[in-house]
């Protein structure tokens, strides 16, 4: 067993762990282990911008950027890290393109800014200009450029290094235990402070954005070592995933005009968000095309909706909403154009559905996307223990596995990659600080028990239960009945299976039992952290009685904030049983009103 | 469909040599390669190692020979192969690790010397760095890779000398070199001046040919080798 000590130990090299590794190298003995090479890590899939009031193309501000943030997060967020974040965009946003990001450009050469869902004049109540992107490859662009950054500046990667455990000593975080993927060996990090940025878990749902690899492992690690995970009930369902196979497909195409259509032709979104149309929240569009569905208007009376991106579909409906370009001339558009601005998915259908956008409207569903939930943080990234907002002391946590909570019950599109950047930033600067100040904790001889024996158990695993079944009855429950639409009824069925999902998970059929690259040990490994999360986000799910942003109970159809205005936070306790509790919203200039699009 | 896979396989803990081993799968033809890949490793062979990611072409984990062609299992489908036996092997020109996994340290290593990151010394303006859209189209092409090793290990110059930087490299060196923003392409074009940068590409082409993100790789090695000719960036 080998033992490397650093100051300061990142987990996940995304654009949180990359932002964070960056920031905290300035100052500290930094190291990154991450399970992907850095440039496989799921950042890299985001499309379709970055939100920023930067008003390169029209008025814009901060504060109406805080305020849509706010509504979209059903009033859940903080509102002070939304502001935080929000006021912080314009700058970080300049500091990516200084580090070489290729923004797309206006004619006049600045950085291009696209509508997206939720982001608006607040004045007028229409869509604004305020994500910034580069094509549809913004997070492959921001991926790429920070582990740039991390080569030009020296960085040290343990690439392919699986972290297994978090080493807590005197309730301070001491260090990580992590398998070297190539080998088999176990590795211990000894450090003063621990960040992760391991990022979400998608991969509880059957139809998803996410990777294979997005398996929620440091969510779950600090779960398992005695901490809450807040709001696990809030999960986002994209609306736009390519029908099947879950692959996004961005808002930017309803950002360049494209919209929703059911089976009789109609653009329905009319009906459920009468000013923004298409491009209300992600929560509300998923919710209309659930509904067109379920009343027999799904295309062919399928589980899909046409997304239509045809330039004469979408010159007639820019007409019909009277839409201009910033020059104030009419929208129109060209197949040339979309072709410049959305290539990406335009190669997605094309490969995947034989089909051309420009030419034929694109089938979607749905598709699990983003977890609004995940380990709680204070607006430095420090984790937080309890509901009264105690810091462990050395741990801190940024990105999609991080619950700060900017996203409240919904998030907006474009706000992620800001969340990333923002509050990588804000973890690597943090931890640095505290590494300075602090001592190494003695490591326990017993480091890397837990993790050796959680291995060993599954390695030496003698039963029939094969791990794709397992996962695949885990998603298809998930999807059914803890997805877009929920029920007391649904969720308790989902419950009871995935607690016997976690009895049949110990008794595995492997068939590798070897060292070196072992990925059907991870795999397996990967599966018992989804179960764990699952079973968390259903029993949140069930407590809270109300609909709210990505929760949507058609049992309590309504808003309830004189009972519901409120965090949860879950514990696993050693007996398996799990705990929940609740902490207020920080409410600063925004109260709560009803939420209309 | 039934489909019938035959795949390389390497255990370094238990084979003195590699040898290739046969699967039957139920397949739809929209079925990813590594949709397939996925059913044997759960439903028959557990074993299988294999790396993948995104599933969508975006991450660059899964590269590997394809029938013999250098491609992604997720962006390649049953129906785009035209036939029912499909061979998949690791990349080549790269050590094998196990079955499908290649060591791709030596790739990374030749990335990493052509200086892959931003260059500009001038204290940066209080917003953006200004670039006309036909400044930034210029070097579009090459923003696209996403360092999966297919152009390098299909090329039979790089098969040849494992000392010749390869196209990915070059490929993220243009990206910088023709980036109006960018102050540093003399030093990179000093790195791909030597014995084993540019002038090792004989246009076979199979690295355009491999690229799953469809970048011009020979026309953008094509634009360096100018560049380091004739001393200018046009």
């Amino acid at each position: 067993m080998k033992t490397h000590q650093y100051d300061v130990v990142v987990v996940g090299a995304g654009g949180a762990g990359l932002m964070a590794a960056l920031y905290a190298s300035r100052r500290a003995r930094t190291a990154v282990i991450s399970k992907l090479y850095p440039t496989r890590s799921h950042t890299g899939a985001a499309q379709g911008g970055i939100g920023a009031a930067l008003g390169n193309m029209e008025e814009d501000h901060p504060e109406w950027h805080t305020y849509d943030t706010v509504k979209g997060s059903d009033y859940l967020g903080d509102q002070d890290a939304i502001e935080f974040m929000c006021y912080q965009a314009p700058e970080i946003v300049y500091e990516l393109e200084h580090m070489g990001l290729p923004f797309s450009r206006t004619p006049e050469g600045l950085i291009a800014q696209r509508p997206f869902g939720g982001h608006t004049n607040n004045v007028t109540g229409k869509p604004v200009r305020r994500a910034c992107y580069a094509a549809d490859r913004t997070g492959h662009m921001i991926l790429q450029t920070l582990y740039q950054q991390g080569i030009k500046h020296g960085l040290t990667f343990f690439d392919e290094f699986q972290m297994l455990d978090l080493i807590m000593v005197n309730g301070r975080a001491a260090g990580v235990v992590a398998l070297e993927i190539a080998t088999g060996e176990i590795h211990i990090f000894h450090a003063k402070a621990v960040i992760l940025a391991t990022g979400g878990w998608g991969r509880v749902w059957e139809i998803t954005s996410n990777a294979f690899t997005l398996s929620g492992d440091g969510a779950a690690i600090v779960l398992r070592k005695g901490l809450p995970l807040q709001d696990m009930e809030f999960y986002q369902f994209h609306p736009t995933g390519i029908y099947k196979l879950g692959i996004l497909i961005t808002e930017g195409v309803r950002g360049e005009g494209g919209v929703l259509i059911n089976d009789k032709g109609e653009r329905f979104m009319d009906r459920y968000a009468p000013t923004v149309k298409d491009l209300a929240s992600r929560d509300v569009v998923s919710r209309a095309i659930y509904i067109e569905i379920r009343e027999g208007r799904g295309i062919n009376g399928q589980r899909y909706v046409y997304l239509d991106v045809r330039p004469e579909t979408v010159n007639k409906y820019a007409a019909l909403d009277g839409r201009t370009r910033p020059d104030g001339s009419p929208y129109v558009v060209t197949a040339e154009e979309l072709l410049a601005k959305l290539p990406d998915i335009i190669d997605f259908c094309r490969t995947y559905l034989g089909i051309d956008p420009v030419t034929e409207p694109i089938p979607v569903q749905p598709t699990a996307h983003y977890a609004m939930g995940g380990i709680p943080t204070n607006i430095k990234a420090e984790v937080l223990a309890d509901e009264k907002g105690t810091v462990v002391p050395g741990l801190y946590a940024a990105g999609e596995t991080a619950c700060v909570s900017v996203h409240g019950a919904n998030r907006l599109g474009t706000n992620s990659l800001l969340d990333i950047v923002v509050f990588g930033k804000q973890a690597g600067i943090h931890a640095a600080e505290y590494a300075q100040g602090a001592d190494f904790e003695p490591l326990p001889a017993d480091a890397a028990d837990f993790a050796r024996s959680q291995l060993e158990a599954i390695r030496n695993s003698k039963g029939n239960e094969r791990i794709a079944d397992i996962a695949a009855e885990m998603k298809r429950v998930m999807m059914d009945h803890v997805g877009v639409f929920r029920t007391e009824e649904g969720m308790q069925q989902a419950l009871e299976k995935i607690r016997e999902l976690k009895a049949r998970f110990k008794h595995l059929h492997i068939d590798d039992r070897g060292k070196i690259f072992n990925t059907e040990l991870l795999t397996a490994w990967e599966l018992s952290n989804l179960l764990d999360l699952a079973e968390v986000t259903t029993v949140s799910a069930l407590a809270r009685k109300e609909s709210r942003g990505a929760h949507s109970r058609e049992d309590y159809p309504k808003r309830d904030d004189q009972n519901w205005l409120k965090h949860t936070l879950a514990w696993m306790r050693e007996n398996g049983q799990i705990e929940l509790r609740y902490k207020p919203v920080v409410i600063t200039k925004y109260q709560p009103k009803e939420r209309v699009y | 469909m039934q489909v019938t896979l035959k795949i390389f396989r390497y255990n370094p803990e238990t084979d003195k040599k590699p040898h290739y081993e046969t699967y039957k799968v139920e397949a739809e033809p929209t079925d990813r390669v590594l949709d397939l890949l996925e059913k044997v490793k759960g439903e028959q062979d557990g074993t299988l190692t294999f790396r993948r990611s995104c599933a969508h072409g975006v991450c660059g984990s899964d590269a590997m020979r394809i029938n013999g062609m250098n491609r992604l299992a997720c962006k390649v489908l049953v129906k785009d192969l035209g036939t029912d036996h499909i061979t998949i092997e690791p990349l080549l020109g790269l050590p094998t690790v196990k079955d499908l996994v290649v060591d791709m340290e030596p790739f990374f290593e030749h990335y990493r010397s052509v200086k892959p990151f931003f260059i500009n010394n001038d204290p940066p303006p209080q917003k953006e760095r200004l670039q006309s859209p036909e400044e930034r189209a210029r070097f579009d092409d090459t923003t696209k890779c996403i360092l999966c090793a297919a152009c390098t290990t299909s090329c039979p110059s790089f098969w040849l000398d494992g000392q010749y930087v390869g196209p990915a490299a070059i490929v993220n060196a243009h990206r910088f070199i023709f980036d109006s923003r960018d102050q540093g392409a003399e030093e990179r074009l000093k790195i791909l001046a030597d014995q084993f940068g540019v002038f090792r590409c004989h246009t076979i082409f199979n690295c355009t040919l491999a690229c799953p993100r469809e970048i011009q790789i020979t026309k953008a090695i094509g634009e360096v080798r100018k560049a380091i000719a004739t001393g200018r960036l046009d």
